[in-house]
């Protein structure tokens, strides 16, 4: 079954669904994960909730596993004799914009680029160096007509570049931020359906968390999950990248360490991984986590959370690149976490001050 | 528009998917061949006589119906080569150095997909994540000595001296064509079908050059070779007609998209031959076929090092305008290309045999 995680991937970063406009993407999610269910539905503000009961007697404890669906993108701010201005959703580096090709969700997608003018067209400041975005132009290749009549003004726009197959099962392209943690989980839902687990699992690919974290505190908020794990990626190693803050790339995932992180969560998640031989690394994150763990954690009454990561190189560009390898080992981490977890596992959960 | 009698040479199906073979091929500066290939499988079996010079031009004749007096020769240049990369230092485990061939701004680099070499493996020329620069770094455009080609992991088939190009494919948008390497592969797929539909009255001498974005090498010994009493350069010029940031008028267009092929009357190296241009315009004037003066100023073409050699050949550059050349994704209309095609095959049906016996 696993060798279908690369074309769901490769799916899944081709759909569109930037943050507040998740719905084209979460359908596809919705097709993967409904074999793999008991329940799926979709919470008030679009995260995909699919619960895979335990064999436990109930009341059965939970454990939320939250991997966000949602993308970094842009939105039409106006419409100027047939070529687009834009914004941003999510963070980007405007350094990496000019060039790339884009889709624009008008009346019907437009595929585009996003292209840097002339010097002799923009004021005497911004001739030379990095050109703010706000001077950048999208081009679609249509007549000022036909762009009047197809875009307007809040129109999202998305990454286009294409799904490319690198060395050493590796894989390039957008979204993969965080699709490919989306696969992750889709992964450890496929082991879980052969083997036996106690609890229950929720399943969740959340909405917005590339903005506000909407996702992430509604649904725990709602599922009151018992545990509380966030899956996303995190900064690989590669060219230009400062070694203290990057972790190797097809090297096994990261396991989260700091304040958004339950000591005792991050204990036993190691113990597993050292048990069943997963390679790992470590991440520290000293304070805000960047993942929906700091969202999830201050929940309601609060939740015991943990933070696992997938290496990615460049991330927030349209050519961020993961390892096969290391989805897949993380997906089995969390399968073999959950089939280990016993019905009185938070009994003894606790701190060991 | 009336109906106009010479253009039979129409842009279907067939020269669209030329069009799309040549774009996607790679062919940077010094490494043409795959366009050579093309090209020669394509007029092979049409032309007189073909040859490969010594620099890897392609140098073809198709000679017309002489009655009597010799035949005008007509010298048809495009410049087969696109910029793209070279890899330069292989720093282990998949990451490589490289440098630009042609001139490129660094600053389109960043963020893209691209193939390396004879087997075109994929790669990306990646970016430090927004995530790890601090605001100060991100006001100075990352430049060349830090960006790399990451094809993965544990990849060991790539050298040094590989090319590379943008990874683009061809596309259609709309009225639109967008691809890599328009520039020149419109003038390529031009020039073939002029060699297809070659007209009878003048001797046409096909030069589809190297080296033209590392200095217009190849065309300087193609027209030594070929010594032709005139020449035109096909080629794709930009056309800057995006609007001006604060919306006052753009006046410095150079040309612009939808206006018809550009006609030069003089760029930074090269004073077109009058005659040649007069003679271009009033064909367009009279068969209603669209064309545009491109702004007189910097660039320049083949024209540059042909109309220089032996004792001066008289020159002229026609152009497809096209937008973001030199980047990952130029593009250029369909109908401009059409009516370059159209104009400069019925500049050549029309062409005086005494063009140049009169007054510049």
């Amino acid at each position: 079954m696993s060798n279908s995680l690369t074309p769901l991937l490769k799916s899944l970063i081709t759909a569109s669904g930037l943050s507040g406009f998740e719905t084209p993407v979460r359908s596809l999610i919705q097709a993967a994960w409904e074999p793999l269910a008991d329940e799926v539905s979709v919470s008030r503000v679009g995260s995909l909730h699919a619960l895979r009961r335990g064999q436990a007697p109930e009341p059965r404890p939970s454990i939320l596993l939250a991997a966000h669906m949602d993308a970094i993108g842009f939105m039409v701010t106006a419409v100027v004799d047939g070529f687009l201005r834009f914004t941003r959703i999510g963070g980007h580096d405007p350094r990496v914009l000019p060039g790339q090709a884009v889709t624009v969700f008008g009346r019907q997608p437009l595929p585009g680029y996003i292209v840097q003018p002339p010097a002799r067209l923009l004021p005497a400041h911004a001739q030379e160096g990095t050109l703010p975005m706000e001077f950048l132009w999208i081009d679609v290749g249509l007549s000022p007509a036909e762009v009047a009549r197809m875009a307007r003004v809040g129109d999202v726009v998305a990454f286009a570049q294409p799904p490319l197959d690198t060395a050493s099962e590796t894989l390039c392209g957008h979204s993969l931020d965080n699709r490919a943690s989306v696969v992750v989980v889709t992964h450890c839902l496929e082991l879980l359906h052969s083997r036996p687990h106690a609890w229950d699992v929720l399943a969740v690919a959340t909405v917005q968390e590339e903005e506000t974290m909407l996702g992430a505190v509604s649904s725990a908020y709602q599922l009151r999950p018992s545990l509380a794990v966030a899956i996303d990626v995190t900064h690989a190693a590669g060219p230009g990248s400062p070694a203290h803050r990057t972790y190797p790339l097809g090297k096994g995932p990261a396991l989260g360490w700091g304040p958004n992180v339950h000591p005792r969560l991050f204990k036993d998640f190691k113990h597993i991984a050292e048990s069943q031989e997963i390679p790992f690394s470590i991440e520290v994150m000293p304070h805000h986590s960047g993942t929906d763990a700091y969202g999830m954690q201050v929940a309601a009454e609060g939740i015991p959370t943990m933070v696992l990561s997938i290496p990615l190189r460049y991330m927030h560009t349209p050519v961020e690149m993961v390892s096969l390898k290391d989805i897949r080992r993380l997906g089995r981490l969390l399968a073999e976490f959950i089939a280990q977890l016993t019905p009185d596992y938070m009994t003894a959960f606790s701190w060991e001050d | 528009m009336p109906q106009t009698k010479s253009t039979s040479l129409k842009i279907g199906a067939a020269q669209l998917r030329l069009l799309e073979r040549l774009s996607n091929a790679c062919a940077v500066s010094g490494d043409e061949g795959e366009v050579r290939k093309i090209v020669l499988e394509e007029i092979r079996p049409i032309a007189d006589d073909v040859k490969i010079d010594a620099l890897g031009n392609i140098l073809a004749v198709k000679r017309g119906l002489a009655g009597g007096a010799p035949l005008l020769k007509v010298m048809l240049d495009a410049h087969m080569d696109e910029v793209g990369f070279m890899i330069i230092q292989d720093e282990g485990d998949g990451i490589y150095r490289f440098d630009t061939v042609g001139g490129m701004d660094e600053r389109q680099l960043v963020g893209k997909s691209v193939l390396v070499g004879k087997d075109h493996l994929p790669g990306v020329i990646g970016a430090k994540a927004v995530h790890l620069t601090r605001p100060e770094e991100r006001k100075t455009p990352i430049s060349l000595d830090v960006l790399r080609i990451d094809v993965g992991p544990g990849s060991n088939k790539i050298k040094i001296g590989d090319w590379a190009v943008f990874a683009t494919r061809f596309q259609r948008l709309g009225p639109s064509l967008v691809g890599k390497a328009l520039d020149d592969r419109l003038g390529v797929a031009t020039l073939i079908e002029l060699l297809k539909h070659a007209p009878p009255n003048i001797d046409l001498l096909a030069a589809f050059t190297v080296q033209e974005e590392l200095g217009l090498r190849g065309a300087r010994v193609a027209a030594y070779a070929l010594d032709p009493d005139l020449a035109i350069a096909i080629d794709s010029t930009p056309a800057n007609d995006l609007p001006m940031w604060d919306g006052s008028e753009n006046a410095a267009y150079n040309t612009r998209l939808d206006a018809g092929p550009a006609l030069y009357i003089a760029d930074s190296s090269t004073l077109s031959d009058p005659r040649l241009v007069r003679h271009l315009a009033q064909t367009g004037d009279a068969l209603h076929i669209p064309y545009q003066f491109r702004q007189p100023g910097g660039g320049g073409t083949d024209a540059g090092a042909i109309h220089r050699q032996r004792l001066g050949v008289p020159s002229v550059s026609v152009s497809v305008p096209g937008r973001y050349a030199h980047t990952a994704a130029g593009m250029a209309r369909l109908q401009d290309w059409q009516h370059t095609l159209a104009l400069l095959h019925a500049a050549l049906e029309r062409l005086p045999a005494d063009i140049l016996s009169v007054e510049r």
